[in-house]
């Protein structure tokens, strides 16, 4: 699985012989890729006027393109605000709360993620062919998919260190700009250009994972909702900036944001706080997990959307007896 | 019928061929394929509907329903043996009479003792005195020994002690079938209690002193309070529409001490509208989530749930925190009032749900109360307009509770589902008729078997493994969360998508925790049994390997069955764009292997073990639906490729 920003070939047709060699590099003789282009046919058309565009079939002719918009920017903050708002609205009736629900679209957004995601992962796995991810910039919906569809096709990616390993890896190297993505977060009036939750998006898909597969994650949804909440606010440096290029220089007096700050994840994977993360019926399933993205099989993150509106007291009771009951044997 | 195909509703996997057979009890698919013959077994009982739809190139399609939400869609060569197979099910799925009922002619091999046995497992008269009755203000009354004051009533009801045989009867005669108010459930606690009727015949002026003498007495009852609740469980309008017919509700000025309130649930026709739109959303082939969400909403399905759970909560609240009785009625009295009294008395009282609490709730609210069985949930031919999904909708309220309090009860989601499927099975007498009356008539506990027997026989497969009694949650009253508490209501796709594997998770949890708690506890005794010998014997370091190996080999094995859970699945159809790429055929063998596997507990010649088989094991499904595999969709042009169009440059 490869994943990448858009080809810049412009009004003209631009074409570049390197990356053509490239993406030639990966491809056997006859052996066929696949292209997954997280915007519509539509957008990604009109991306050339600006300087992008898509890979021309004649210049790319082994990479099959399947397109597969995801919502990502404005929209998709707009989509976070709405739900918040409605999660948080008391008078709503039971006659208008699944319209209002779907209003939102945030579900839908988690059913386009997964969907996408399993595309990329049944490319890999049963199709055996490559695959090359990418939208615009590369940094946003790029790397929901790609990250999801780890998740989906390797058990290494479940584990707890797997996991961390793989927001390293997909999200905090790879340059999602977490500072501007994870601003303010969905109360505020103040309505950032560059703010949008692809971070909260796919720690949704995961919870979604772990829910329809409740054995096969190491980690339960204690570790999802810290990772949303340090990644917004944080006394650890490991999500802030944008990107690697500015942590090498975000420190006190211009030196490595390392040298400065803590990391989470030494945090994180200290005994006693670990234990806390650990999803006790988890056994390593050696196979990929397919999620169903059936609308019945969605559900709305409950423990995020209404952690201060509704007590979890008798659902964490559950989980500590639960719990009591994997570890009394 | 030879060469008939079963298509597998929600994968567009091949079809599977195989012969239909019609018995006399059910219909059966079997599988051609030799070294499975799977079998998929339908009930007359159970068919709602059968559609015959237009022919197509591959022959005549018949679409079954079932009452459980199981879809069955046959494709049958010949138009002729299409034709006589849907008249056959016409016939078979509408009796005409009760003996033509399966549970005549079940034979689960009991001798006449267990028969019997097994209807005494749940004995209302019990389950009064449990209660603590007969007490000081309460008495049991067999003024309807005969049923000659109501008869939808059980002969023995239980009254205030104030009311005397001539109030009962002059109450009765100004209720609507004659249904007086009766004790449902008694608080010893503070002494308030839920008593339960039908609409009083009051019109717009008519007045009765029995009617109004046994309210007080109800009040009288209750000495810690000096009034009741009154609850119609109607939309005011509705009710008030009644009063036109002579019918109607309680002037609070004509009884003294009451509160009358309405709490608007909707009647069984608009029930009956809701489940049927929300089985349209069921049946729309890959909706999107806009569809599915504006579709249940617009089904209305989960509001009127809400509507019943929050009866059951003012209700439960009436009784627990003011301590004040409650008397509940609808129009008859044996629909809302049967939810909204079993859902306040499941809040209420922690025995309702333990599971030998639950069997005894729906005795005694649903069936010794008249609850009709056989015009709500067609055990024979009758009027469509009777069909209402009642109880089905008090089974659901239940599994909402199970969600939010996944501690307090005893038994689990599974033994809600069955108890359904039961309910429209008719493999029982339990739920049969419309009356105790009618039951005695046809000496149902004579000639069938009862249901709680059965469960109960199979409990272990019913247990919710994060049940303890000793638990806060178990403990006293529920208090499920008032607003915001829209979302807490949500689809449940395991009873509407039941036969869909595919949807659900693959790994049960319930089953692995129950198999850890079983293991522990097996390992504890061990471990008694041991400690003991230990302080016995001389030779300690002997004893201690002995002891380290056996749990070794105790917690490997548990390890075995933990990680035999993570069967392969296969992916759902996310995108029919592959499909142009020569795909390898998904390697559905695995998954099928390991789901085949556990079928051969289910695969039997004894036509009522494979009947039973359906229902005993958490390995049900099986029988009833293929795996939902990834294939090929049917040819499907997807996204445009838009440089199709362009020309080389």
């Amino acid at each position: 699985m490869l994943r990448s920003s858009q080809p810049l070939t412009g009004p003209n047709r631009k074409r570049c012989h390197e990356d053509e060699m490239l993406l030639g590099t990966v491809l056997d003789e006859g052996e066929r890729g696949f292209i997954i282009d997280t915007r519509s046919a539509q957008a990604a058309k009109q991306a050339r006027m600006t300087g992008g565009g898509t890979e021309p079939k004649s210049s790319y002719p082994q990479w099959k393109r399947l397109h597969r918009p995801l919502e990502r920017g404005r929209p998709l903050q707009e989509s976070f605000i709405k739900l918040v708002e409605a999660c948080n609205d008391a008078s709503l009736g039971m006659d208008r709360w699944l319209s209002r629900l779907e209003s939102c679209r945030w579900l839908s957004h988690v059913k386009a993620a997964l969907s996408t995601a399993c595309l990329a992962a049944q490319c890999v796995d049963r199709e055996e062919a490559s695959v090359l991810v990418h939208g615009a910039e590369g940094m946003d919906t790029t790397l929901l998919v790609t990250a999801l569809a780890q998740v989906i096709l390797d058990p290494a990616c479940r584990t707890l260190v797997g996991f961390q390993g793989l927001l390293e890896r997909e999200w905090i190297e790879a340059g999602h700009p977490f500072h501007l993505r994870c601003a303010r977060s969905a109360y505020s009036h103040a309505r950032l250009k560059q703010e949008a939750p692809l971070f909260l998006l796919f720690l949704d898909c995961v919870w979604q994972l772990s829910r329809q597969f409740p054995f096969s994650l190491e980690f339960g949804e204690g570790l999802l909702l810290t990772l949303f909440d340090n990644a917004y606010a944080s006394d650890y440096g490991t999500f802030l900036c944008n990107n690697e290029k500015e942590r090498q220089v975000a420190g006190r007096w211009g030196q490595q944001l390392k040298e400065s700050t803590h990391s989470l994840w030494a945090w994180l994977n200290q005994p006693e706080e670990k234990k806390k993360y650990l999803n006790p019926l988890y056994s390593h399933n050696p196979l990929v997990i397919w999620p169903s993205v059936e609308p019945q099989s969605i559900q709305l993150w409950q423990g995020l959307f209404f952690r201060w509106i509704r007590s979890s007291q008798y659902l964490d009771e559950a989980r500590a007896e639960m719990q009591r009951l994997v570890e009394g044997n | 019928v030879e060469n008939v195909r079963l298509l597998d509703r929600v994968s567009s996997r091949k079809a599977a061929l195989g012969t239909l057979y019609l018995t006399a009890t059910h219909v059966i698919f079997v599988e051609n394929v030799s070294e499975t013959r799977k079998e998929t077994w339908v009930l007359h009982s159970q068919i709602s509907s059968i559609e015959k739809q237009a022919t197509t190139a591959t022959g005549c399609p018949l679409l079954i329903r079932c009452k459980n939400f199981q879809v069955i869609q046959l494709i049958i060569p010949q138009e002729r043996d299409c034709h006589d197979v849907y008249i056959s099910l016409i016939r078979l799925a509408r009796p005409v009479k009760y003996e033509e009922l399966y549970c005549f002619s079940f034979n689960p091999k009991l001798d006449k003792e267990e028969r019997e046995q097994g209807w005494k497992l749940v004995d209302l008269n019990e389950e009064y005195n449990r209660m603590g009755i007969p007490n000081s203000y309460w008495q049991i009354s067999d003024v309807n020994r005969d049923y000659g004051v109501c008869d939808s009533y059980p002969t023995e009801v239980y009254v205030p002690k104030s009311a005397t045989a001539h109030i009962i009867v002059g109450s009765s005669k100004f209720r609507s079938r004659r249904r007086f108010p009766a004790l449902s459930y008694y608080c010893k606690d503070n002494n308030a209690s839920i008593c339960r009727s039908s609409q009083p015949l009051s019109g717009f002026s008519a007045r009765c002193l029995e009617d109004e003498q046994m309210l007080q007495a109800i009040r009288k009852a209750n000495p810690g309070s000096d009034f009741i609740y009154v609850v119609d469980t109607r939309p005011k309008l509705n009710a008030m529409a009644n009063r036109a017919a002579g019918k109607g509700y309680e002037n609070e000025d004509n009884y003294s001490n009451i509160k009358f309130q309405f709490i608007g649930i909707e009647n069984i026709h608009v029930m009956r509208n809701s489940l049927q739109k929300m089985l349209e959303v069921c049946e729309l082939k890959s909706p999107s989530m806009s569809d599915f969400l504006w579709g249940l909403e617009n089904s209305g399905w989960l509001k009127h749930i809400k509507a019943i759970m929050d009866a059951g909560i003012f209700i439960a609240k009436a009784v627990a925190e003011e301590g004040v009785s409650v008397l509940v009625h609808c129009s008859d009295g044996w629909d809302r009032t049967a939810q909204v009294c079993s859902v306040a008395s499941l809040l209420l009282d922690p025995y309702y749900r333990t599971m030998k609490g639950f069997m005894v709730l729906i005795e005694k609210d649903w069936v010794s109360f008249g609850h009709k069985f056989n015009h709500r949930y067609g055990n024979l031919d009758g009027d469509p307009k009777e069909i209402s999904p009642v109880i089905d909708q008090f089974i659901e309220c239940v599994w909402q509770l199970m969600e939010q309090f996944p501690c307090a009860f005893e038994f689990n989601e599974r033994f809600l589902i069955h108890i359904q499927h039961h309910i429209y099975s008719c493999q029982f007498g339990n739920f049969l008729c419309n009356s105790q009356k009618e039951r005695r008539e046809l000496k149902i506990q004579e000639r069938t078997y009862s249901l709680w027997a059965h469960l109960w026989k199979n409990r272990a497969d019913y247990l919710n493994p994060l049940y303890r009694s000793d638990h806060s949650q178990t403990q006293g009253t529920l208090h499920p969360q008032m607003a915001p508490c829209n979302f807490l209501y949500k689809f449940w796709s395991g009873m509407y998508n039941r036969f869909e594997k595919g949807l659900h998770p693959r790994q049960s949890v319930t089953d692995y925790l129950m198999a850890v708690k079983e293991e522990t506890q097996q390992l504890e005794e061990e471990l008694e049994v041991l400690e003991e010998r230990l302080a016995n014997l001389q030779k300690l370091q002997l004893n201690d390997n002995k002891v380290k190996s056996k749990q070794q080999d105790r917690s490997k094995q548990l390890g075995l069955s933990a990680s035999s859970n993570s069967l392969a699945n296969t992916p759902q159809e996310y995108s029919s764009d592959l499909k142009s790429f020569p795909s390898r055929s998904p390697s559905q063998g695995d998954e099928d292997s390991a789901l085949i596997l556990t079928q051969d507990n289910l695969k039997s010649s004894d036509p009522d073990l494979s009947a039973n088989s359906d229902q005993e094991s958490g390995v049900e499904d099986l029988s009833c639906r293929s795996p939902s595999g990834g294939g090929c969709l049917p040819s499907e042009d997807s996204g445009k490729d838009s440089d199709e169009a362009v020309c080389l440059a």
